[in-house]
């Protein structure tokens, strides 16, 4: 026989053992959006490849081309696909997770269940997407000819990291957004702003020495940095510094967002 | 603390299945909260003046508006009682549900529930429009709580249930609204769990699911189980529920047995309107105004087809000339009919003292909906309004048009349907004459080809 309290304040101990019993949830929400986002398109999940192409080209075209920006010896479109993987996995993430509670509203009035399971689920619908660009990327490689380095091993702890980032600002976004729609505007100018604070279309080598730790305050740079050196090999340097920032960066938004998250969680049914 | 732990020890031994003690819910009202939600005016604040920003809130505090939605409530729930909860729109039955159902947290108080919880607060909750009936089963009963074994293990029977086998793969989106309505129920109904929690679904769907619905949902209750029910429907309470727990301003009203609470409760809802009939100008005290059925009974439900009865009883004070009285029937999908007499020029040569006056609207071609009467009295002139147009009763009319000869495959759309029927029939190409009408259920069952050899 299952026992329920219900009580002012009291729910800690019940939410992660919820988070357990409705672990299936994940799954059938994540699969829902999946579902649902090519229906009624001609192209389907072809979406999903041309995206990252056309982007590609554009990036290549106007860092590599017209700002003739270093590419370390690497292929410039290849350059600009390893860092657009986790960027675009970051931002989607970042601007679907947001959305997500006020896009459920209807649930979160009307049915119980952690909340946390719809946003962690539509971060793992942008990883589904993440994975599929990934498979072009090795399409890429080997059309060029580039073979990954030993370092490749490293790469699931990179895909960890941009996932904690993705899950940490999206986890803050949302709650914010429940009682903030601001950051219905807010989102897409982060989206947009950060693709090219990012160093997504050109190397975080060409930021000067002096501002280099403060740029890697942004943890796609250590991220994105991080993606190269597993793909691309030694070829494009590492600042390690970078690196280390990207990991606290993501232990403390992760951290903090849950702990927002959970401190807001009670009053969503109520201010939604 | 020591008390939970206690009572988790031995959770079996108890035979309560719901304990609700001094459950309270506030909200914060106010336009305080509106300034309070934006966030430029958070950071504009906080930026433009810091300590100004601090000492104001911590005086909203103080400013803020509370609201009780719930306030003291204690109740015990047996294992396998049946309870209904009854009272008026804002009574706080749905925010008792909702903390409950764990969507919301109450502000103090606590509750103690023995025993797996599913809630419906809605029908369909989670479909997605873009998806199959299939795959809706699917998510909807994830969202409900089950595990995707047991939906599995259970496909067949909901989609046996739910009638739609032929539309299993189609979008949702191009369902009837009945059909919609079927297989979103028939998820819910196959939840299994030891405690059910109901709130209103039943207002939806054509007659002859609902009864599905209820038959399940009374099946649910004889085996065994404890159901709490909320619903305006007062046939389907009574039918269901062996106890009321009637709900008002936030607070337990009264908790008793089905019939003795819902005499009063028509009782009261007849009499307890606050409408302002009372116009001490023209020194006229509207009392009451009360709806009766062809027996002559108080009712506050009708079947299509009876007579409506207005009665209003007033007190003259002073002898009032040749008034006007207007009365009108309107439901939320439109205005129905109106006794006008500024038109029909039948009125009463005076009132005085305290008597009644009553209107009698024949043979209601009405749909199954909810509906209102408005009143209003005016001067002998006929321009002056001594109390002005107004809601003074509700009323329902239910009732399975199906006995009346309908038998469209949209039917559940009546409840949205402009509400007036006028008795019409078609007259088809192949000579059928199809007459259709509200008037008497009987009438209509006869045969529209016998009909049409008669002509």
């Amino acid at each position: 026989m299952t026992q329920l309290l219900i009580e002012a304040g009291l729910t800690e101990r019940q939410y992660w053992r919820d988070l357990w019993r409705y672990r299936e949830l994940f799954y059938f929400l994540a699969w829902r959006d999946l579902l649902v986002r090519y229906k009624q398109t001609f192209v389907g999940v072809g979406w999903s490849i041309i995206r990252p192409l056309l982007t590609m080209a554009v990036l290549t075209v106007v860092f590599g081309k017209l700002g003739k920006m270093p590419s370390g010896g690497v292929p410039y479109p290849l350059l600009v696909l390893c860092g657009m993987l986790p960027w675009q996995f970051f931002s989607t993430a970042m601007a679907e997770s947001g959305n997500s509670l006020v896009q459920n509203s209807n649930l979160i009035s009307k049915v119980y269940f952690p909340r946390l399971v719809i946003t962690v689920s539509t971060v793992i619908t942008s990883f589904v997407d993440f994975l599929i660009s990934g498979i072009f990327l090795i399409v890429v490689m080997i059309w060029y000819r580039q073979a990954p380095p030993v370092a490749v091993l490293f790469l699931p702890f990179f895909v960890l990291l941009v996932f904690g980032a993705s899950f940490g600002v999206g986890v803050w976004i949302a709650a914010l957004m429940v009682k903030y729609r601001d950051f219905r505007f807010i989102v897409p100018f982060m989206v947009q702003f950060g693709l090219y604070i990012s160093p997504v279309g050109f190397q975080s080598s060409v930021v000067p020495v002096k501002f280099r730790l403060l740029y890697s305050l942004n943890p796609m740079v250590g991220i994105i940095d991080g993606f190269r050196w597993c793909l691309l090999g030694a070829k494009s340097n590492v600042y390690w510094p970078g690196l280390e920032i990207a990991l606290i960066d993501v232990i403390v938004l992760v951290a903090s967002g849950i702990w927002y998250f959970r401190k807001t969680e009670q009053t969503f049914a109520d201010v939604i | 603390m020591s008390d939970t732990k206690g009572t988790s020890r031995n959770p079996t031994m108890t035979n309560t299945a719901i304990t609700i003690e001094n459950l309270g819910k506030r909200y914060i009202l106010g336009h305080q909260r509106a300034k309070d939600d934006g966030l430029r005016h958070a950071i504009e604040d906080a930026m433009r003046a810091p300590l100004a920003w601090l000492r104001s809130r911590r005086q909203k505090k103080l400013q803020e508006v509370d609201f009780w939605a719930l306030k003291d409530v204690s109740l015990q729930i047996k294992r396998g009682e049946v309870v209904g909860i009854i009272g008026r729109n804002g009574a706080g039955k749905s925010t008792l549900l909702k903390i409950l159902s764990r969507i919301t947290v109450p502000t103090e108080g606590r509750i103690r529930i023995d025993g797996r919880v599913a809630s419906l607060l809605e029908v369909g909750t989670g479909f997605h429009q873009e998806l199959t009936g299939r795959e809706n089963i699917f998510l909807n009963g994830a969202i409900l709580g089950m595990t995707r074994a047991e939906i599995i293990r259970k496909f067949d029977e909901i989609v046996e249930f739910s009638e739609i086998e032929e539309f299993l793969d189609t979008p949702v989106k191009r369902y009837s609204s009945g059909m919609y309505v079927r297989l979103a129920f028939a998820v819910a109904a196959h939840l299994e769990p030891e405690i059910l929690i109901v709130d209103e679904v039943l207002a939806v769907g054509d007659a002859a699911f609902q009864k599905k619905c209820l038959g399940k949902m009374g099946s649910f209750a004889h085996s065994g189980k404890t159901v709490l029910f909320v619903s305006h429907n007062m046939e389907a309470i009574r039918s269901l529920c062996q106890r009321v727990v009637w709900l008002k301003d936030g607070r337990l009203h009264k908790d008793g047995t089905v019939d003795e609470i819902l005499e009063t409760y028509f009782n009261s809802v007849s009499t307890e309107l606050s409408f302002s009939c009372v116009n001490p100008d023209y020194g006229l005290v509207v009392q009451k105004v009360v709806l009766k059925n062809d027996r002559g009974e108080e009712s506050s439900q009708f079947r299509p087809g009876e007579d409506l009865i207005v009665e209003i009883n007033y007190e003259a004070q002073k002898r009032l000339e040749q008034p006007y009285v207007i009365l009108g029937v309107q439901s939320v999908n439109g205005s129905c009919f109106t006794a006008n007499m500024l038109l029909d020029g039948h009125r009463p040569e005076a009132l005085t003292g305290t008597g009644k006056l009553a209107c009698r609207f024949k043979s209601l071609p009405l749909f199954p909906q909810s509906y209102s009467v408005k009143m209003s009295i005016r001067t002998k002139n006929g321009n002056d309004m001594i109390i002005k147009y107004q809601e003074v009763a509700y009323f329902n009319v239910v009732g399975d048009l199906a006995e009346y000869g309908y038998h469209g495959e949209f039917l559940t759309r009546a409840s949205q349907s402009t509400p007036v029927v006028v008795p019409y029939e078609w007259c088809l190409p192949d000579g059928t004459i199809a007459p259709v009408s509200l008037a008497d259920p009987r009438d209509s069952t006869v045969d529209t080809r016998e009909v049409a050899s008669l002509t």
